[in-house]
């Protein structure tokens, strides 16, 4: 299927097209638009797989492995993310074959905490960044809390792009912030934030997903999950589509995180399937996809148990967040 | 052109969390009437329905069981209320379902009526009943309460459509549980009335859940099913019921046995139903000097 699809441009373009403010709009608007009906009707027609037995249980192994163990709450103390990140190194107590979660993903004043818990298992701490979920503040105080996270030990950062410059058409902006935010994170890694539901439409999906490409974004991640809608499986399809063009044109993988409002094993698989069949099997890889979630470890727990089993579980039988 | 109407039939559905979907499986059988004629096609819920059923009993029970004893006892007089105004079509049914004489199903309907009533009005009762202050040898006070047990699967009974059926539903919901009822295979006709009743009144959606279908092709996965906390055998087919049991006890279940026969529902019961499906809950409290 070659429609919608952008236009495939070797590197050394892609320094044409940041060179400058004009350079880098005509490049977003030069875009192809979207498909509306097309994506949609590809998305549902993706979600109706059927994927049962041996598969299901890869299934839901792997997105356990993927997903970022998230608890975002004015309410968080240090006694809950010591909780969740007991539970990011084994989330069923009764199965250790159970994979460990990816990350855990925390507000940066809990990530000493996340990451004294987590120390020499693997599991990345990653923490928001940049005034989210609003990104409403001057850029100091955005490099500032970054700078803060890493110090603190957070290996991945995950940072909101301001949408309002980005609705406004201000896209250089939004480009050198992405870009500063990226080099206070050092060695970690960078998960841009589109926050697709207050972006108006499935063509500023596709600009953004580009514009944080083009930035340096390692994830681009759908969103904060504090706006509704969250992740839908058409607008992440459009992400895929974007990190795959981008490998096809640079050979660099980039990662696509959906976040907010994923929260059964139905749904997980439904990505799962996406992500095979838009970006391809190599992106089935907690390094290249991760879910943003909470409440969906639980489901994927409950849904392994009855594979195991042979009945339905309950919610008495998996840990309370 | 004919003045004969053509008879509008009706589509029979189930009852899972406040909505009327068909089986997921697309299944349906045909119910006849006492006489083996024909009456309507009634949908074959599978054990798919079976788990939305139970995942929507789990979601209403928080709200239910939180509930003030008052308010529900509100609710359920409300649907007594409604199911009054649909008395001549449940009488109706019931004489489809059983073959019994018209007024033998007025006494059948006007009971069951009464006994939702009555049930109705143990709400708010049986904390005082159950429950109260205990005398202890300490300086504690020390005070039980009953509480709900949480989801209860019912395996409605297969001889008394609707008078059978409320009696054994009415006491689940009326102590705060939630439930899952599987009405009588081959009389489900009532039941699915009931529900269109229970959709019209107050109760929230999800405190009862209706399936029909086969007994037993369902009874396994609600006995099996972790988030089943309570296991009603009333209707169990006889070969099952043994095995139904042992399954239950895999997860710890709370299982009321079948009577060896249905019991003649027309005498006004004790609350013994309402008590097998609570918990008591004792506290102490230390008390000074």
């Amino acid at each position: 299927m070659s429609y919608g699809r952008p236009r495939v441009l070797p590197v050394g373009h892609f320094q044409d097209v940041v060179r400058d403010e004009s350079s880098l709009r005509r490049f977003l608007h030069a875009l192809p638009g979207v498909d509306q009906v097309g994506l949609e009707q590809r998305a549902a027609g993706l979600a109706t797989r059927s994927i049962k037995k041996a598969s299901k249980m890869w299934a839901i192994d792997t997105a356990i492995s993927m997903i970022d163990l998230t608890t975002l709450e004015g309410s968080d103390t240090p006694g809950k993310v010591r909780t969740l990140a007991a539970k990011a190194r084994r989330p069923d107590p009764g199965y250790p074959d159970v994979p460990a979660v990816a990350a855990v993903c925390v507000y940066p004043d809990m990530v000493e905490t996340a990451v004294t818990q987590l120390s020499g298992t693997g599991i990345g701490v990653a923490s928001v960044a940049t005034a989210f979920p609003s990104g409403r503040s001057i850029r100091e105080v955005k490099l500032a809390d970054t700078r803060f996270a890493v110090e603190q030990g957070a290996s991945e950062v995950d940072m909101v792009i301001d949408r309002g410059a980005f609705l406004s058409g201000r896209y250089w902006q939004v480009f050198e912030e992405i870009q500063a935010v990226k080099q206070a994170c050092g060695d970690a890694h960078l998960k841009v934030i589109l926050e697709t539901g207050e972006l108006a439409g499935y063509d500023a999906v596709r600009r953004a997903s580009w514009l944080a490409l083009l930035a340096g974004g390692d994830f681009i991640k759908t969103s904060t999950g504090k706006v509704s809608p969250a992740a839908t499986l058409p607008v992440t399809q459009l992400m895929l589509q974007a990190v795959r063009d981008w490998h096809a044109a640079t050979g660099e993988h980039r990662g696509v995180k959906p976040a907010g409002g994923i929260r059964t094993t139905k749904d997980a698989i439904k990505y799962l399937v996406t992500v095979h069949e838009v970006a391809g099997p190599d992106w089935l890889t907690p390094k290249l996809f991760r879910f943003g979630a909470s409440s969906l470890l639980n489901d994927l727990l409950m849904q392994r148990r009855t594979q195991l089993e042979g009945h339905y579980s309950g919610q008495d039988y998996v840990t309370v967040d | 052109m004919s003045d004969e109407r053509l008879a509008v039939a009706k589509t029979y559905k189930l009852y899972i969390g406040g909505k009327f979907p068909r089986s997921e499986s697309g299944r349906s059988y045909p119910v006849v009437d006492h006489r083996g004629a024909f009456l309507a096609n009634a949908s074959q819920a599978s054990r798919k329905d079976a788990r939305e059923a139970v995942a929507a009993a789990r979601k209403a029970f928080p709200g239910w069981s939180a509930a003030t004893a008052y308010n529900r006892g509100q609710v359920l007089y409300r649907v007594a209320e409604m199911l009054e105004g649909r008395r001549d079509q449940f009488i109706h049914e019931v004489m489809d379902a059983e073959g019994v004489a018209q007024r033998r199903a007025q006494l059948l309907v006007d009971t069951a009526i009464d006994r939702w009533v009555w049930y109705a009005g143990w709400t708010d009762k049986l904390a005082t009943v159950l429950g109260g202050a205990n005398p202890v040898a300490g300086p504690y006070f020390n005070f039980s309460v009953p509480e709900p047990t949480g989801v209860v699967a019912v395996l409605a009974p297969q001889v008394s459509s609707l008078l059978g059926l409320v009696s054994v539903i009415a006491p689940v919901i009326a102590g705060g549980n939630t439930c899952v009822v599987v009405a009588g295979q081959n009389r489900p006709l009532p039941s699915v009335t009931l529900s269109e009743v229970l959709a019209t009144s107050d109760l929230p959606g999800g405190v009862l859940n209706v399936l029909t279908g086969r007994t037993a092709e369902l009874a396994p996965w609600l006995a099996a099913h972790a988030e089943v906390n309570a296991l009603d055998l009333c209707g169990a087919p006889e070969s099952l019921r043994r095995d139904l049991e042992v399954t239950a006890a895999g997860t710890v279940k709370r299982v009321l046995r079948a009577p060896v026969a249905e019991p003649e529902w027309t005498i006004t019961p004790d609350i013994r139903r309402l008590r097998a499906l609570l918990e008591l809950k004792t506290v102490w409290h230390p008390v000074g000097t």
